[in-house]
């Protein structure tokens, strides 16, 4: 199956590119998908980084599975800003 | 009313969008680009967006406000691309029957905002840029 990768904010710059199709197997995981894309991208791997995932605009968990046809995004730490 | 764009962001189309015949209050908050950060000189601003996902959850948090508030119209806009010191990134409108729901509500969507919505900044500085957040290794709050 294939899924559609993007990439956005500080994982668009590492990728060097927004979005990108990815081949996996039949009922992979969000979290199987990335350590693939981190074999693609070595440069994704951003130390002590956390995100969160979402497929189709949702936000879902690391061990979900995929299905073909998917959007799937790594969501970096949002605009943040002070907790005050 | 809940979006993103490039463009500078209107105040008082926010404010006629949530003008209501049955309200007492509309509360605005604007969050803008301010020249300093962590003892940086900060130049500029710049907004990037998982664009279809950040409006879907800026509608969420406007339907959790309704929930919780007795609300009679919210809008958000956030702006993207670069965003120049003192200019608003982010307005948010919300009218009520009385003061008090308008308030709340305008806080809690700031605060789901910075939370939630796949928005991220690049603080461009004197003598660099970073993507902030990033650098921290915080968590994001999962919901």
């Amino acid at each position: 199956m294939k899924v559609r990768v993007k990439f956005f904010a500080i994982l668009r710059e590492r990728a060097g590119t927004g979005e990108v199709m990815q081949e996996l197997s039949e009922g992979a995981t969000v979290n199987e998908l990335w350590q693939a894309l981190q074999k693609a991208f070595p440069k994704l791997n951003v130390p002590g980084i956390r995100m969160l995932y979402a497929v189709n605009q949702n936000y879902v968990g690391a061990n979900d599975t995929l299905h073909d046809g998917d959007e799937v995004v790594f969501i970096p730490p949002v605009s943040g800003g002070c907790p005050r | 009313m809940f979006r993103v764009q490039n463009d500078p962001i209107d105040l008082n189309e926010l404010v006629r969008y949530v003008t209501d015949a049955e309200a007492g209050a509309i509360a605005t908050f604007i969050g803008t680009t301010r020249n300093n950060n962590e003892g940086r000189n900060v130049i500029a601003l710049d907004y990037e967006a998982y664009p279809e996902m950040a409006e879907k959850e800026l509608a969420r948090i406007g339907a959790e406000a309704a929930q919780k508030w007795q609300i009679q119209r919210m809008a958000i806009v956030h702006r993207l691309g670069p965003v120049q010191i003192g200019e608003a990134s982010v307005i948010i409108a919300v009218s009520s029957a009385h003061r008090e729901a308008a308030f709340a509500a305008s806080r809690f969507a700031i605060e789901e905002i910075k939370k939630t919505v796949p928005i991220w900044k690049k603080e461009v500085f004197e003598g660099g840029e970073v993507w902030i957040g990033t650098q921290t290794g915080q968590p994001l709050t999962q919901r």
